[in-house]
Formats: structure tokens, sequence, C-alpha cells
């Protein structure tokens, strides 16, 4: 039977699923409903789940691409004691929170964009949201929240070294 | 480096982790005794405390943030309505027809009844209590019975066991219609057939001002200045869509969890249709994906129609919206045309305006004539006008209806106005400051509706200061490229407004508070105001933390219902901060007394010496004290609840229909706003640089999230001047979903520098106001005149889409 790796478990897929999107797979087959659907046609990025670390828009991307796959979603991301990870914190403390509804998706693409790039500037980060839409910000604390991440990830690192 | 960072973002899905990432304490006030055993033992480190505390809530130039729900939200816990699930819960779709104006001759429902997992299709003659209804007009047709009025209109619901299966057999409804004539252009309405038969013509409403002798007033002008604008339909584009889930209790009552901003309006509709009492439904808040105004009447009629469901059914039903559904049915901003017509003295005080708006209120009336009774009378901005004609008039015609959109009436009358004061200043010679420094509204000035606005600061002049001085208008001006042949022009642009916070003379504006004080020490508050995904319920436990002193971390917002608190009114109009806060500050007044008159024994004082601060009650001095936690134990042992009720009704205020004459609200908001831009001659491309924005907004609450709401309104406002419009052919939107209907990305919005002006207003107990609209209200008319200054173009209708020169 095919199975996928979803925050580190292992889902059998059934064969009734597999022409499922994604997003309904999660959300609708396993209950993990911090995935959320803002369009249905890929265009707004509230639906943002990584696939082997990169970020995919998973209301357009069936459950049979994804077959053997590392998934991660928002309920993957916290420490297994309940700790924030550095970006949801940073998310807390920049404000970049008001409805809520694009934020599962702004973390993760935030999580795939500091995995290539450690010291991003302003216009970077701006890019890398370039699929995504939040409509209560206005953006600018979404952009402070990663550029606290990215701090906050580095100095844990040096700490590591030290 | 890169191997690095990704061991470190892996640790949660790795076994193991590199460091372990533990969740930032934030600063918390501790209470530094724990008990304090004799109430006249005196203490220092109490004293320290309590300077501790004081640095928090002083919160002047400090960027403090709260979100009680932003846990639940960066960790996907949050529940959404779609999130929500129940036994037996079957599933909802509307069914629409191609139709624009058709009178219906019949529906075929069969093929759909006889469909796999359909459960019920159900058409308006199945609705047991009222089909139609409104909030001014009950002109909405819940399904539409007799004719199709727009194309959204909904013709009947499918219900199935799946959403996949309901959504299939809506397709095999067959309508069967005569088409009618439709009208798209609110100035053709008039002479048409009206759109609703028991309507006398298609006028949905129409407001005048008349103040002082326009005609005369013209005729002893040294200038005068005749332009027409255009605004444009705009889409709310909350980034959830409409949903519902109601569940049929066995004693006949329907729960609704609807993703909705005025819980109690929505009930109205539900209980309407379902033909009930009010106290047989109950509206339950959940999670909101934003709103912006858009999830007031669409939202309620997508809950109402939820609930008809399942009361058919008796099943809990879903109902969730597609975006292109949403985006087909919902409500939009309403556009308008605007002719102003205004005189000058040589020396540049306006001496007359004239002028006259025509709005399209599409097929339903929603909230349009309370949108432009706030239209009117802000028509002329923020200054001192002696001689006005004005008129608004909207329109019934078949495209898709229009109300609220955060603004409500206001940013497309800011939009000419705005530009009109601009073309002014030219036409005088003199310079755009000056001109509106010389004919603003000032401390004791009488507005167009005669109100003197006396009682709070008027701060038009210190926002208009601010914004000019941190942006150095001044000598950017001087480098505006003025339609300079070169391939990057530069422009800078600025505009003000003064808005009526909350709802003022269109509606009756009150809101309550409960707080409930547990025998433990924690406390449950609740007021009427609804969490839109704007930071409501962190902003009044905020405000009931400083004024009862007690640790916010005690507070506990509870669920809202209806059937739980008083109707607080709607959380629109800028007004959720100013009445929320207004019931909660009422509400500690009351608690205060209350457990003063119990506990002023134990602190050896009368009842009003008693003091609350730092998690403690005082009495006269800083050594005589009981613990907030202590205080509430006494009170539950003497039977006596900690428990109060508060509600706030906003001061008298009074508006002529008759006249335009009057105080349509009893306090103002100040804002400006600047903004520097380029525009490419060859491609047309808007560049924006630099944004700043002085907002006079009475008192801060939440810093971090008032900020939010600046840079939000101002983004969406960008949305509105540059990319979005909806468009519609023949009565039928065209674009549908984010694909072709362009919201503002991170790329498109500049450097914004928010500043806050504070000055607390005498009629709001907690002496904030508001600042949800003011912050998008402007911005167009601030690009339009930067565009302007660049380009030496005018650019009289929104979207702006620059005509290309090379």
């Amino acid at each position: 039977m095919d199975t996928i790796l979803i925050n580190n478990k292992e889902e059998f897929i059934y064969k009734r699923h597999i022409d499922r999107s994604l997003l309904d797979y999660l959300r609708v087959d396993l209950n993990l409903t911090g995935t959320k659907n803002g369009c249905g046609i890929g265009a707004c990025g509230a639906c943002v789940v990584l696939v082997d670390f990169k970020p995919y828009r998973s209301c357009v991307t069936k459950l049979s691409k994804v077959i053997g796959k590392n998934i991660l979603t928002i309920e993957g991301l916290e420490n297994s004691d309940g700790t924030l990870h550095p970006i949801q914190q940073a998310f807390i403390d920049a404000g970049a929170v008001q409805c809520g509804f694009c934020t599962p998706g702004m973390i993760l693409t935030t999580y795939a964009f500091l995995l290539k790039n450690n010291q991003p500037g302003i216009e970077q980060i701006k890019k890398a949201f370039n699929a995504s839409i939040c409509r209560c910000t206005g953006y600018k604390q979404i952009i402070d929240a990663v550029q606290i991440a990215s701090v906050t990830i580095k100095k844990k690192n040096i700490s590591v070294y030290n | 480096m890169e191997m690095i960072m990704n061991d470190m973002l892996l640790t949660n899905n790795t076994v193991i982790p590199l460091a372990k990432q533990k969740v930032r304490k934030r600063k918390r006030f501790i209470v530094c005794i724990k008990k304090p055993e004799n109430k006249t033992v005196s203490s220092n480190s109490i004293k320290q405390s309590i300077t501790i505390e004081k640095s928090q809530i002083d919160r002047q130039g400090r960027k403090s943030v709260f979100r009680n729900d932003a846990y639940l939200k960066v960790t996907g816990r949050a529940k959404y309505v779609d999130d929500l699930k129940t036994d037996q819960m079957a599933h909802c779709v509307p069914v629409y027809s191609d139709y624009v104006h058709a009178r219906i001759d019949r529906i075929n429902t069969r093929t759909c009844e006889n469909a796999k997992g359909v459960i019920r299709v159900i058409t308006a003659k199945d609705i047991p209590g009222a089909s139609t209804y409104g909030q001014i007009n009950m002109d909405y047709h819940m399904l539409a019975d007799d004719k199709i009025r727009f194309n959204g209109d909904v013709v009947a619901l499918v219900v199935a066991e799946s959403r996949e299966l309901a959504k299939s057999a809506a397709g095999l409804i067959k309508i069967e219609a005569t088409e009618l004539p439709a009208i798209f252009n609110p100035e053709e309405a008039l002479a048409a057939e009206p759109i609703h038969d028991n309507m006398k013509s298609n006028l949905v409403n129409h407001y005048k001002i008349r103040k002082g002798n326009t005609e005369s007033a013209f005729e002893y002008s040294d200038y005068v200045v005749e332009k027409t604008f255009n605004t444009t339909f705009v889409e709310h584009a909350y980034l959830e869509t409409e949903g519902a889930l109601c569940i049929p209790k066995p004693d006949g009552k329907m729960i609704v969890y609807g993703s909705m901003q005025h819980p109690f309006n929505t009930r109205k509709w539900v209980a309407a249709i379902l033909g009930v009492k009010l106290s047989q439904v109950e509206i339950i808040g959940c999670s909101m994906g934003g709103g912006f105004g858009g999830k007031d009447d669409t939202a309620a009629i997508v809950c109402a129609r939820t609930a008809l469901a399942a009361k058919l059914i008796k099943r809990p039903v879903k109902m969730i919206y597609d975006r292109e559904w949403s985006m087909r049915e919902s409500y939009k901003r309403c556009p308008y045309k605007l002719q102003y017509k205004i005189g000058l003295s040589k020396v540049g005080h306006i001496l007359a305006v004239q002028c006259k708006f025509i709005v399209d209120s599409g097929a339903y009336t929603s909230t349009v004539p309370w949108l432009t009774f706030r239209s009117i009378v802000h028509c002329c901005g923020p200054y001192k006008i002696a001689n006005l004609k004005a008129d608004i008039y909207s329109f019934a015609t078949n495209n898709v209806f229009t109300g609220a959109f955060r603004g409500f009436g206001s940013p497309q009358i800011n939009f000419a106005i705005e530009q009109m004061i601009d073309i002014c200043a030219e036409k005088a010679g003199i310079d755009c400051i000056e001109f509106r420094r010389l004919n603003m509204l000032r401390q004791n000035s009488e507005t167009i509706t005669g109100q003197i606005l006396r009682r709070h600061k008027v701060s038009i002049g210190e926002v208009l200061e601010k914004v000019v001085k941190t942006i150095g208008f001044k000598n950017k001006f001087k480098k505006c490229s003025f339609g300079k042949d070169q391939d990057e022009q530069y422009g800078i642009g600025l505009a003000m407004s003064y808005r009526g916070v909350s709802l003022g003379a269109e509606g009756s504006d009150f809101c309550s508070c409960i707080i409930n004080g547990q025998f433990d020490g924690s406390i449950i508050l609740e007021t009427g105001i609804h969490e839109n995904g704007q930071g409501a319920e962190s902003a009044m436990i905020l405000v009931l933390a400083e004024c009862l002193g007690v640790n916010k971390a005690r507070i506990r917002y509870a669920i809202p219902s209806t059937s739980h608190i008083p109707d607080g009114g709607p959380t629109v109009a800028s007004r959720g901060t100013l009445v929320g806060s207004a019931a909660v500050t009422l509400a500690v007044k009351n608690l205060k007394r209350i457990m003063s008159k119990v506990l002023s024994d134990k602190l050896d004082c009368k009842p009003r010496e008693v003091r609350f601060k730092n998690d403690h009650l005082f009495g006269k001095t800083d050594d005589i004290y009981i613990s907030w936690d202590e205080a509430v134990k006494l009170m539950h042992q003497k039977h006596k609840y900690p428990f109060a009720f508060g509600h706030f009704k906003a001061p008298k205020i009074h508006w002529d229909e008759k006249t335009g004459m009057g105080d349509p609200y009893f306090t103002y908001n100040y804002n400006c706003q600047a903004v520097e831009l380029t525009v490419n001659s060859k491609t047309g491309e808007i560049r924006l640089i630099n944004i700043v924005a002085a907002h006079d907004i009475g008192k801060i609450v939440n810093h971090g999230m008032l900020e939010g709401q600046i840079y939000g309104g101002i983004a969406q406002g960008i949305g509105m001047t540059l990319t979005e419009e909806i468009i519609i052919k023949d009565g039928r939107i065209q674009n549908l979903n984010f694909n072709k209907y362009k919201v503002p990305k991170a790329v498109n919005i500049p450097e914004i520098n928010p500043i806050i002006v504070e000055n607390r207003d005498p009629d709001s107990p907690f002496g904030a106001k508001g600042i949800g609209e003011s912050a998008l209200e402007i911005i167009a008319p601030a690009i339009a005149n930067a565009v302007y200054n660049a380009t030496g173009k005018r650019y009289f209708s929104l979207p702006i889409k620059i005509q290309k020169t090379k």
C-alpha cells in the first residue's frame, strides 16, 4: 500500500483517496484543518504545505503526486514538548497575525524561504510571498516576523557551536 | 551555514533536535507578594511591583503587541467554521442561474433530487418564515422566487451527503425563465421599470444638504472649478469565504456557527427565514477569516439558508462557499459618480461647493442608505464651507448589489474632494498644503451640517503638519516631475480627512459588557462586539486589565454567543474599540462599586476610597491592601458576586433628513496620509516608494495591532486605487477569483511610516476612537495627487490606469 509521511507520521493511502487534492486529504480525511482553503485554484497561498521542504499549494496538488514524500503542515511545526518553532514565535512577537487565515501558509512559506536564505533582505522576503495573499496586515509585520525569525535561528545556531 | 539552518529548522521533524527551542517568555507582571497575611504590613516589594506594572501600562512610545488568539492561529489550532465537524452532518450548496434579470417560470428539481447522495433540494416555496429580509428595506430574496434580479441570485439549495455530491448534483437543476430588460447604468434606472415589484421606482434613496446660498456665492467667486469623478465595484476579498454550520437541537433551538461580523443581525435573518423567535436561534462565534464590512448581509444570508436546510432535513448542515460563489453573490463597494463644482476667492478661500453623487446600489438595498448618509455628511472633507448644495441619489440596477466595505461611503467621496482641493489650490496659485491650512476645520469650527466641533480636540492641523514634516513634503514637492519628459517620473501627493466615528445618526449606538470574576481569581469577559480578525477581543482584554488594575493573564474572553449578552450592534464603522472599550470601562466602574462596598471594611476605608491596581485592592494608603485573589474569594464567601454588567450608550445625536443639518456623529477622528511614487512613462507602471500616515485615534489600546490596522487599511486602499476592479459584462462578473482579481501582494506595498496622535476623546469613556476605516479612506486621492504631480495628468476614475505616453 502507498504511504506518505505527514508531520513525521506515516499514513497509508486508501485507493479511494488517491484522486483527491492534497488539501482535501489533509483537511477532510486526516482532520488536519490548520491548512486553509482560500481560493481553490492555487492563487492565494493559504493552503501552502511543504513537500520535501518545498512550498506546494495543496489545493492544486493531487495526492497521487506526493505519494512517498515528506509533508510538513502547520500542525507539525511545534516541538514535541509543545514549544513553538522560532518562526511561529516571531509571527506572534511581530504582530503578524490578524484574522489568521493566511498565517499557516505564510509561516510554511517562510520556513521554506529561510532554508534557502538565512540573511534575507526586505525585497527578497517580499518576493518570497509572491504567491501569497494577506488581506489584513499589509504584509509589513509579516516581513518583520521573517526577519525576527531569521535572527533567532541564526543566534541559536551560534550558541550550538559555542 | 545552510546545512545548519536546515538542521535548525528541521528540529520539529527529526528526532534529534540541535537545540531545544523554547517559547520566548513574554514579560509578565508577577505579584511579588504571594499572600499578604496581615493587611497592614508595609512592603518594599509591593512598591517595586507597582513600578513594574506602571511601566507596562505606560505604553507611550513602546510598541507592545498582544493577541489572545495568536498562539491558536500560528499553530493551526484556531477553528474557523469550515474546520468544524459534527456527526450526521450534511452539506449544502447554492444553485445559480445564468440569468441576470428574468421572471422565473419553472424550477425543475426532479433529476437533481434523484441524483446520488442528494438528501433534499430546497427552493423558495419551502421557506417556513419570511422569504425576503433586509436591514433597511426588506427586499432581499433569500431564495429567488418570482424573479431573478441579478446574476448572483440563488434559486435553489442542494443538500447532500457530501459537498462533492451536492456540487455535482447542483448542475442538474433546470431553470426556465423569461428574460426581462436589464439596467446596468444607475443613471438610466429612474426611467426604467422598477426591479422590485413593490417599489414605485428604482430610486433607493436621496439625501441632501442645503447650507447658505450657493448661487450668489458662485457669482462672487473669482474661480470656479468643475470636475467629475468615478469609482468602481471593489471586492472585500476576505481570505475566508462565507460559511455556516447549523445544528438543530431537540428543543427546537437552532445553533449557528458562522463566519460573520454581525452575529445579532445574522440571528435576525435566521429567525426570519425559519419563522421563529430570536430566542430560538443562537449564534456562536468562531475564528473569522476577515470581513472588512463584507460579512454582514451576505454572511447572514448564508447562515440563514444553511439553517433552513438544517431545519428541513432535521440534521446538522454545513455550507461553505467556493471563492467563485462568494465573489459572484456577495455585495461590493458601491460605485459612485461624483460631480463637484467649487467656487474660490482670489486668495484661495472656498466660497461655495455644489456636488451631486449617483450611486449604484445594485439589485438590493442592503446598507446603501446608511452608507450614502455617511457620504453626504462628509462630502466636503475637513474644510469650512459656508455655502453648500449637495445631493446624493442611489438607484437599484441589475448589477451585483453593493453595500458596506471598510470606509463605508467615505473613500469614494475622499477620492474626489481631496483631488478637487489640489485642483483648486493650483487654480488659485497657492501651494496645496497652504490651501488646506487656509480652509481646514479648526477648534470650534462649524461643519457643513452645522455641527460645532467643540467637545473633542480638532486635530486635522496636527496630523497635517506631522505628515508634511515627517515626509519632507515641501522639498520633495519641488522635485516632482510635473509631466516632464522622462522615463521615471517622480511625484509626491497628500490627502486628509475627518471621519465621524461609529454609526452616527444612521443607527442606534450602544454596546454592553459582562465581567464575571471567578472564585479562583480568574475573570471571564464578554462584550457585544465581535472578533473579525482585527483584534477586538485582545483590545477588550487590555482595556479591562488596565481599568481594573489586574494582570491580563487572568482574563479569558468568553466564546461569544447571542444568547449570553445583549445585542451590541454591528462590529463595523470603526466602532468596536470605541463602544467596546466604553462598555468595559463602565462595567469596571460598576464592578469596583460592588466590590468596594463589600471590602472597604477589610481595607479600613470608605467604599469610594478603595483603589484597584497591580492585582490588588488598596485602602487609603499603599500599606493597606488585599490581593485580587483574596478579594474575590472574600466576595464569594460573603455571597456577593464579583459580577458586573455595563453598557455604553453613545451621546445623543441627530440629523435632519430634510435639510441635511444636525450633529450626525458625536466625535470625529482626523487623518492625513502622503505618498511618494514614480511612474514609468514607458510601461505605465506606478511604483510606490514611501507612505507616511498620521491618525488621531483618541487613545492607544494595543500598539502593534493599531499599526497593523494602518498597514492593512493602506494596503487595501492601494488595491482599490491601482489594481482592484470587479469587471461586469452584461451583469455577469468576469473576474471571480484571485487569478483575475488582483489584490495587492507584498511587493506592491511600500514602506509605511505610521504616526499615532493621541487626543483622548471626552465622550469616549476609555478615550479611544477607532482606526479601521480611516486608514483606508485617503490613500487613493493621495496617490492620485502624486500621480498628477509626477505625470501632469489627472486621473478621475478608479482604478488609476496610466496612459502610456511613449
